[in-house]
């Protein structure tokens, strides 16, 4: 988030601030790990993102907001397991010795859900200073935000909350069939080959449905979307590149912000350049 | 080719390993075939999920061992919110990846992600690989 998704979390803070609701960075965080354990017998992975949690307890706080989707989905889910799991819960909380002991008290959440839930759409669309008119967004959600479904923050098989978001915002939401399909993750790492399959399922359809750009919140999907259009560009004549917002930009840029703060030279595909069409970017 | 299903696999020690590394009931598929519809991997997979299911729980360990398909995985859980049966096939994935790479056998060397990659990969694409692929 301080690196290379700056463009995710500047403009959340800024845009907050706009909004009324302050961030407050939990002291002494540590990577969550990423990915949540699946193997039965494995608690060691689990502290990471229960001691973050704790973290949150000390501070007296009861709520937890995240604006990557990767991290949101791991902590949502270990803290499940601290809730749920009594005999798991004991034997982090006997591991954890130094750290005061933790069932689940706090409440992890997603930041569109905070703007769903806590903000609503009426509001917002109260705030919104420069309606993204005319942008056709194509809202892609990717694997962590709705599966499995105890973490789901919207309908697993058919979410909105995105679509909602766009029309808040005075954008035009282009809904597209593989909106919840997987960026390929992790096996960048392993077969980058591979990659450029996933990217092509996921853009083509959303182009073909008539989409400018797509609005994303996980660094992942965003590097994994981005590299694999270089690759597509190179190999099908037909591929027209897609620039790529992080959903934060966009509430920033309707917000009537600094485009500054969005930081857009992180971005792949220059988007300044279909904002400026749309006389939303001087 | 024919193969041997005996009682001396179905209750063997691999078998036993993947149910408690798991957590989860092989028994409750009933190879519908959903999973594999629904994986965005699988037109890569030489095994399909639907498969790894079958093979996982008639013992036969070194058919899976031979197929690449767990390590294709992106652990997305398209299939686990799709099991009619309510069967976490992610789970069942995960099991397999670990008896191998809990024998210090690594599906990837660190060292191969060349030193541009490192600079411009999200961290989380390298943490996240590295758990998934090295032990």
């Amino acid at each position: 988030m301080k690196t290379k998704a700056r463009n995710l979390e500047e403009p959340a803070i800024a845009s907050l601030e706009v909004l009324g609701l302050k961030l407050e960075e939990i002291p002494r965080w540590n990577c969550c790990g990423a990915v949540y354990s699946l193997a039965e017998d494995d608690l060691i992975h689990q502290v990471a993102p229960v001691r973050n949690l704790i973290r949150v307890k000390e501070q007296g706080k009861n709520e937890l907001a995240t604006l990557c989707a990767f991290c949101f989905n791991t902590l949502k889910r270990a803290n499940l397991l601290m809730k749920e799991n009594v005999e798991k819960r004991n034997t982090l909380n006997s591991f954890m010795d130094e750290e005061i002991d933790y069932s689940g008290e706090v409440k992890v959440v997603h930041l569109l859900e905070v703007l769903r839930d806590e903000i609503g759409w009426g509001t917002l669309a109260q705030k919104v200073k420069l309606p993204l008119r005319e942008l056709k967004v194509a809202p892609y959600y990717g694997c962590t935000l709705l599966r499995p479904r105890e973490v789901a923050i919207d309908s697993v098989e058919n979410p909105t909350i995105l679509r909602e978001f766009l029309k808040a915002l005075g954008a035009s939401p282009v809904d597209f069939p593989e909106s919840t399909r997987c960026c390929g993750s992790y096996q960048i790492i392993s077969d980058p080959g591979a990659i450029s399959a996933y990217v092509w399922n996921i853009l083509s359809s959303a182009l073909s449905h008539g989409a400018e750009a797509l609005v994303l919140s996980c660094p992942l999907c965003d590097y994994n979307l981005g590299q694999g259009q270089k690759e597509l560009v190179k190999k099908r004549d037909e591929f027209k590149r897609m620039p790529l917002f992080y959903f934060t930009q966009l509430l920033a840029l309707a917000l009537g912000l600094d485009p500054q703060v969005c930081h857009f030279e992180l971005n792949y595909g220059s988007p300044e350049s279909l904002l400026r069409e749309k006389d939303l970017l001087s | 080719m024919s193969v041997t299903v005996s009682p001396r696999r179905l209750r063997g020690e691999f078998v036993r390993k993947v149910k408690e590394l798991s957590g989860e009931n092989l028994q409750l598929c009933y190879q519908c075939g959903m999973c594999s519809g629904v994986c965005p991997a699988v037109s890569n997979m030489d095994l399909s999920p639907r498969q790894v299911i079958e093979l996982a729980r008639l013992g036969m360990q070194d058919e899976i061992a031979e197929s690449k398909t767990v390590w294709i995985c992106a652990t997305c859980l398209a299939c686990t919110v799709n099991c009619p049966r309510g069967f976490d096939l992610s789970r069942l994935m995960e099991a397999i990846r670990l008896l191998t790479l809990r024998k210090n056998v690594d599906h990837i060397r660190p060292e191969d992600i060349s030193p541009q990659e490192r600079c411009e990969l999200p961290q989380i694409a390298m943490v996240s690989g590295l758990r998934k692929f090295t032990g």
